[in-house]
């Protein structure tokens, strides 16, 4: 199956974050296509390369990267919600104005159309939040 | 810059879209960002329905006045929707009753159904989006 998720809380703060990378994994395990993460809301937080969680807790952003290298998974964070909450890449930090970015590797900025596409192209999307 | 939507002619069916607004309209963000991608969506010319049930029917109260708190009143966005072609908006009798609001306190003409029609339109439904 072709499944697209849309995780709409940020990490640590709630478990929604954990349940949507866990939900991701297991359905990679089974054989499913993942075509697109989206990350919504205070979801965009997940997509900060500049977390410090403590050592012996889980890096969830480290966590996407790394699914995201191993299976090619493309993880979007939208760039409306990514603007009021200060997440950035390079183009939108010059864009902007800001002296720097910390979108993390794997994630790539882009609009909330990639979220329609992803319902209109799935079999399932899933939604993670409160 | 231009936007990916833009760009490429997008390919699929046109699908059955729902919007299920839960929130308050403030206190959280959510309703307002859900405003916002309901906004966007109308540009892929999908089939949209629009929910509101739980303290999500505040969302579209008539005579919002957010002066106090500083946060901007965007209830008079849900009239716009018309001009989007969002015209199916649902709102759940028990929600409203529960909380002494009749159809006649909204912004916006709606159709008032029973928990049970809810959950049968939801069940028609092919892209649920809960916010």
């Amino acid at each position: 199956m072709k499944l697209s998720i849309l995780v709409n809380e940020g990490p640590y703060q709630h478990q929604a974050a954990d349940t949507a990378i866990q939900f991701t994994k297991a359905a990679l395990e089974k054989g499913h296509e993942i075509m697109r993460v989206f990350f919504y809301h205070d979801g965009v937080n997940n997509g900060t390369r500049f977390g410090v969680p403590p050592q012996d807790d889980r890096n969830i952003t480290e966590q996407w990267t790394a699914l995201a290298k191993e299976h090619d998974l493309d993880l979007v964070v939208c760039i409306a919600a990514a603007q009021r909450r200060g997440i950035l890449d390079e183009n939108e930090a010059k864009r902007q104005g800001k002296d720097g970015d910390n979108i993390a590797e794997g994630f790539r900025i882009s609009g909330l159309g990639q979220l329609i596409e992803a319902g209109i192209q799935s079999d399932r999307l899933v939604v993670f939040g409160d | 810059m231009s936007e990916p939507w833009e760009d490429d002619e997008l390919e699929g069916p046109v699908r059955k879209f729902m919007y299920v607004n839960r929130k308050a309209p403030y206190g959280t963000i959510y309703a307002l960002e859900s405003l916002e991608v309901v906004l966007i969506a109308a540009a892929f010319e999908q089939d949209v329905t629009l929910a509101f049930l739980d303290d999500g029917v505040y969302q579209i109260v008539k005579g919002q006045d957010t002066e106090e708190i500083g946060v901007k009143n965007f209830s008079p966005i849900y009239r716009a929707l018309e001009g989007y072609d969002v015209e199916k908006l649902f709102v759940e009798k028990e929600s409203l009753e529960s909380r002494g609001l009749t159809a006649d306190d909204l912004v916006v003409p709606v159709e008032v159904i029973s928990r049970e029609q809810m959950a049968d339109l939801m069940e028609e439904q092919e892209v649920i989006l809960s916010f």
